[in-house]
């Protein structure tokens, strides 16, 4: 009874269609708008990630995202290296920066200075130059999305020079550094030179970042150094969940990219609601039809299901590629960089998917449950 | 055989009483014709017949069994396998081909697909309509879409055929055409044959004539050789 199910649907093509539209046009959206939000809120801890060889960050303690950092004495720094179970701890200057071209386009971008003598917290992947390169006078890294935004249509190279606050930086090295979620421009620096670039006054230290020592974990360490010192310090990951809940809790950007979501899910339920249920009233005479031949009412069910499963699976497949196609078409786009299908963002749309034709099919189904096969002889 | 058959619907001020007290036979190897004015309560009786709607009082017994004692699911099951029904409107899956269609009942009893449908392509065979199985209900006449129906009541070759005004949408010609295949076809020693009809065309086709008149049968003629019998009460039972 399955294949007649299906017969039954497929032989209306233009409900078919509209029912396979509704799942596909909910799933394209939700999907493409929850793996953009994931997106913006990796980019809020996309500084944290790069930052591999550290597992504790340290700052004041009325920090509490990555964005938004309030400077400590330079001090601190080696009051955090001598608590115990720390086996080495380095600044990181972070700060947002006006840069120009020497042909006048003006960007917003997120400085990072990094340690002068080990240079650790530079992301480890290397397009153009070397990170020895950064010890060179005025020498700066950015990271591609960036270069292209300075120099639109340019290949990717080194040695053109910037205006940062007055000064002359130089590009000695183009690196592969995520996008943050203040700017796409990205600039990497030794620690001095970035201070210097950006001028902010007495206290300059942002963050310290540093590393447990053998033996020593990570959050016992953290807890430590708070103790000692009185700062706020944190694991990598606790910092990273810490950066994204900021967004979450503080900016309307959940509840933006929320409304789209719901907009999406009614829209669904509405398109495969009617169509559905226009779908099962114009065939009503035949489901009572066969219920008067002595087809059962869990028969009739698991047809309705076997429609309305149909639907679902080539409705989010169809809504789910055309993700993909959305996502591999703009994957050279560097404003879109690092947003992408997520398995889990496809799994949960996928449940979503399941509960919008379920749900839109539940009126229909009873109107099947309940049609009276002795309507089949009133003419 | 049905006795005392008696069937109301609404409440209270609003209650219509449909059937009173019926009595009723249909006996093997006959075609029973069921006639009567409209809502004198025909399509009532037959859906209590056919085991779709419950009486509120009576004795109904079709093939043996109290139809009275049987729950929601076996009344299903008892369709499916001793009914074969013939509607007015044809009631044809519209996507499904005359073989599909046809095979309905085969299918539901979980016959595979592919048996199905070679049993009633045999089916269609005897009804005239071997080059039609592929086509689908609109793609056919009306006599045609009503020869796919007789089909699909046939095909599971039930106890009892129910027929809701077979010719009531098909033309003169068609008609007759219908219930001589009706006739060829279905009449079997072993099956009953109920037929409910306004058209007082297709009479000669009946072995006997119930006459039914405000919820309950007033007469019942016996045609044969195209002679006239009539009782004003029904007949001793006999299947």
């Amino acid at each position: 009874m399955y294949r007649t199910a299906l017969r039954m649907l497929i032989g209306d093509k233009t409900k078919l269609l509209g029912l396979i539209f509704g799942v596909a046009f909910s799933t394209l959206l939700i999907c493409q708008q929850v793996s953009i939000f994931a997106g913006l809120l990796g980019r809020a801890s996309s500084v944290i990630n790069d930052v591999r060889s550290a597992d504790i960050w340290v700052m004041d303690p009325s920090v509490r995202t990555i964005d938004a950092s309030y400077p400590m004495r330079d001090t601190e720094l080696s009051r955090v290296r001598g608590v115990e179970g720390v086996a080495w701890a380095v600044p990181l200057f972070k700060s947002q920066v006006q840069v120009r071209t020497r042909e006048g386009r003006l960007e917003n971008a997120v400085m990072l200075g990094v340690d002068d003598a080990s240079l650790i917290g530079v992301p480890n992947e290397f397009l153009l130059g070397r990170v020895e390169d950064l010890a060179l006078p005025d020498a700066i890294a950015i990271n591609p999305a960036g270069f292209r935004l300075l120099f639109p249509g340019a290949e990717l190279d080194v040695g053109r020079e910037l205006e940062l606050n007055d000064r002359r930086a130089r590009i000695v090295a183009i690196l592969d550094a995520a996008p943050a979620f203040a700017a796409n421009l990205t600039i990497y620096t030794r620690y001095s030179l970035a201070t210097a670039y950006t001028n902010p006054g007495r206290n300059v230290l942002s963050f310290i970042i540093a590393k447990s020592a053998d033996g020593y974990e990570s959050n016992a360490v953290a807890e430590n150094i708070s103790a000692r010192t009185g700062l706020k310090a944190v694991s990598s990951s606790a910092f990273r969940i810490e950066s994204i809940m900021y967004i979450i809790e503080n900016t309307g950007i959940p509840v933006s990219f929320g409304t789209v979501v719901i907009l999406g899910a009614i829209i669904g339920v509405a398109i495969v609601g009617l169509t559905f249920n226009q779908f099962i009233m114009e065939n009503l005479k035949q489901y009572a039809a066969l219920k008067a031949i002595g087809v059962k009412n869990i028969r009739l069910l698991s047809m309705t299901l076997c429609q309305a499963g149909f639907v679902c699976v080539i409705g989010y497949g169809l809504g789910l590629g055309a993700v993909v196609i959305f996502f591999r078409s703009t994957s050279d786009v560097d404003a879109l960089r690092g947003f992408y299908l997520l398995p889990e963002v496809a799994g949960g749309v996928a449940v979503l998917a399941i509960l919008i034709v379920l749900l839109s099919t539940l009126l229909s189904m009873r109107r099947v449950l309940t049609v009276d096969p002795a309507t089949v002889f009133r003419g | 055989m049905c006795r005392g058959i008696e069937k109301s619907f609404g409440e209270g001020q609003a209650r219509v009483r449909v059937l009173r007290g019926t009595d009723f036979d249909a006996r093997a190897g006959e075609m029973t014709f069921l006639v009567g004015p409209s809502g004198c309560g025909k399509t009532t009786m037959i859906s209590i017949i056919g085991a779709i709607l419950s009486c509120d009082d009576g004795d109904i017994r079709v093939l043996g069994q109290d139809l009275r004692r049987l729950r929601n699911g076996r009344l299903a099951d008892f369709r499916l396998d001793n009914f074969g029904f013939i509607f007015q409107q044809f009631n044809l899956l519209p996507a499904l081909n005359a073989a599909e269609n046809a095979a309905i009942p085969l299918v539901a009893r979980g016959l595979s697909t592919r048996k199905a449908e070679s049993i009633a392509r045999e089916m269609l065979d005897k009804l005239g309509l071997d080059d039609q199985t592929q086509k689908i209900p609109a793609q056919l006449s009306g006599g045609q879409q009503q020869r796919v129906a007789i089909a699909r009541a046939l095909v599971h070759n039930p106890k009892i055929v129910i027929c809701d005004e077979p010719t009531a949408s098909l033309d003169a010609a068609s008609g007759q055409r219908v219930m001589e295949l009706l006739s060829e076809v279905a009449m079997d020693a072993e099956r009953a044959v109920i037929v409910v009809t306004h058209d007082d065309r297709i009479f000669r086709f009946a072995d006997r004539i119930a006459h039914m008149d405000d919820g309950a049968i007033s007469r019942v003629e016996r045609r044969k050789s195209d002679s006239l019998e009539s009782s004003d009460s029904p007949e001793e039972p006999s299947s």
